[in-house]
């Protein structure tokens, strides 16, 4: 173990203490001791429901859950904070653009991009806000390789374009998405663009300003902060123009029995008592990403991605869905084996305490777009270590054997 | 490492081979059965003479707990009753939930060495997919 990998590894309790090698950082990752213990320490100290209370604690806990606002603004470098909304996670941000914006923007005829490769939560939510508006969904589709041909977007956008879903890597091929120039191309049409940033956010440093991106949804839980806290990015002249989503408390200036007045931006978006735990538990994991760097954990990410892709190839009848370039394969690479399901797979690496996950990842159109019923994916994260792939590449040299086939190149494990 | 799956060489064999994977021709039950989150999908066709299975087949695609399990119920149920038929997924059903006796065990042949699924949750409806669809054939719906 380098150096690296030892020192991270002590930082979160779990992988100290697991057998398990975990390898499904995709679906969400373990948590280090320092969010565990800033959660601890918000609910020990200073937990009263924030911006409702004029006594000290509520002030306290407001003024701590604005302040992880304003780190999670600096760390994707939004020009504002209160263009940062906080959600559960990505999907409830995806599904506020896709309602909020949806009802203010699409009307019949119009017409919302989504790309092939989306998460059911980028997809469905549009689909849904098409029902309801008169707008139609127009699929941007992928190359074998899971990549996208700008040319192909050229083509599909016209004036009746209002929105492009996409993501900025793919959940299934890790694929990476040049979405400032897909920005480009749709904001030429008067479109906005909507990025999923779930697989993206927490493995490499992202700045929406370069990105040109309108909105960027991602979850706190894939980068080692706690389930339950997620983030919508939305430009502050977008989101002032939005109807709320949710409606309720804390997201008023004024109600009376004839009219009501909603709070500004970001609370507009906020109803209800927040997740202010989460949020710091959200600050603290963005304060360890950054003091890691993330030129350290791309970099840790890439050789470990690098290491499985180069194992893979070499071993027969292990099929890479996707890039055949390790770096076409950003933390995420799935694969197929020929004649063995991915059930069965996932099932083989589980009993040798291998976690990956098996299925359609919540990406079915790409899986029927690629002709594959289902795959099995294996994902990093900064804590994982070449020995763990090395573990993986001597598991998946073993399946065939283990499911009864007579291959030339037998391979057993010792 | 010395992790230890439960596919083993019967398993093996029935899902690489399964002598029962075929259309059947004069099938009188034909059924579709899906397992939507996982992506298993057969369509079992059973020929029903004088309330006796005379023959039986399945095709589709599924994990290797699916094909294996169907073919090796199909094994099974050939030349037996419908009621019979019955009687042994109700057994085996009660296997997967982990409560029968060796006897009854026994009376499933091959089909025990499945036993094992009874610990694994996330395969179970794996496992049933072939005898669930065989009691909806017979408008078992259970």
């Amino acid at each position: 173990m380098t150096d690296f990998e030892r020192k991270i590894r002590a930082d979160f309790p779990l992988i100290e203490s697991s057998r398990c090698v975990y390898l499904d950082n995709g679906a969400t990752t373990q948590k280090p001791e320092c969010v565990l213990t800033e959660i601890n320490r918000y609910y020990e100290t200073m937990n009263a429901n924030p911006m409702r209370g004029l006594y000290e604690l509520s002030v306290e806990a407001t003024e701590a859950y604005e302040n992880a606002r304003t780190v999670t603004a600096n760390f994707i470098n939004a020009e504002d904070p209160r263009e940062i909304i906080f959600t559960r996670n990505a999907t409830e941000s995806l599904n506020l653009v896709a309602y909020s914006y949806g009802a203010h923007a699409l009307k019949p005829g119009d017409e919302v991009i989504v790309s092939v490769a989306e998460h059911h939560s980028n997809f469905l939510p549009w689909v849904e806000a098409s029902k309801r508006t008169g707008a139609k969904v127009v699929f941007f589709d992928c190359a074998p390789d899971g990549s996208f041909d700008l040319d192909e977007l050229k083509k599909l956008v016209n004036t009746h374009t209002k929105v492009l879903a996409v993501n900025a890597v793919s959940n299934v091929t890790g694929q990476k998405n040049d979405i400032a120039a897909m920005a480009d191309i749709i904001h030429e049409a008067g479109g906005v663009i909507v990025v999923d940033g779930s697989q993206s956010v927490p493995h490499e440093s992202t700045d929406v300003q370069v990105l040109k991106a309108d909105f960027l949804a991602f979850s706190g839980h894939k980068m080692y902060a706690p389930m339950g806290i997620g983030v919508l990015y939305g430009r502050k002249e977008l989101l002032d123009a939005m109807p709320p989503f949710l409606y309720g408390g804390e997201m008023i200036e004024t109600v009376s029995k004839e009219r009501v007045t909603y709070a500004e931006v970001p609370h507009k978006f906020e109803a209800g008592t927040v997740n202010a735990g989460g949020a710091l538990g959200l600050k603290a994991a963005v304060e360890y990403i950054t003091k890691v760097g993330f030129d350290k954990i791309t970099a840790k990410e890439r050789e470990l991605v690098k290491t499985a892709v180069e194992g893979m190839k070499e071993i027969p009848h292990v099929n890479i869905i996707g890039g055949e370039n390790p770096d076409d394969h950003h933390g995420i690479v799935s694969f197929i084996i020929d004649g063995v399901h991915p059930h069965d797979v996932s099932e083989i690496f589980a009993s040798e305490n291998i976690a990956l996950r098996a299925g359609h990842h919540c990406a079915e159109p790409l899986h029927r777009h690629l002709k594959v019923m289902s795959t099995t994916r294996m994902s990093v994260g900064m804590y994982n270590t070449c020995g763990e792939i090395e573990q993986f590449l001597d598991v998946l040299k073993s399946i065939r054997a283990r499911m009864g086939y007579k291959d030339d190149r037998q391979y057993f494990l010792q | 490492m010395t992790g230890n799956t439960f596919y083993n060489e019967i398993i093996n064999e029935h899902n690489l081979k399964p002598y029962h994977k075929r259309a059947v021709e004069g099938a009188n039950f034909t059924l579709e059965g899906v397992n939507p989150s996982c992506g298993d999908d057969i369509v079992l066709e059973l020929k029903v003479e004088d309330g006796i299975i005379v023959d039986g087949g399945f095709t589709g695609d599924g994990c290797a707990i699916s094909q294996a399990s169907a073919d090796i119920m199909l094994d099974l149920i050939i030349g037996k009753s419908q009621e019979e038929a019955i009687r042994l997924s109700d057994i085996f059903l009660r296997m997967i939930k982990g409560s029968i006796t060796d006897e009854e065990k026994e009376e499933l042949e091959e089909a025990g060495i499945l036993e094992s699924v009874s610990h694994m949750p996330a395969r179970v409806k794996c496992a049933v997919l072939g005898w669930r669809t065989m009691r909806e054939l017979f408008g078992r719906t259970d």
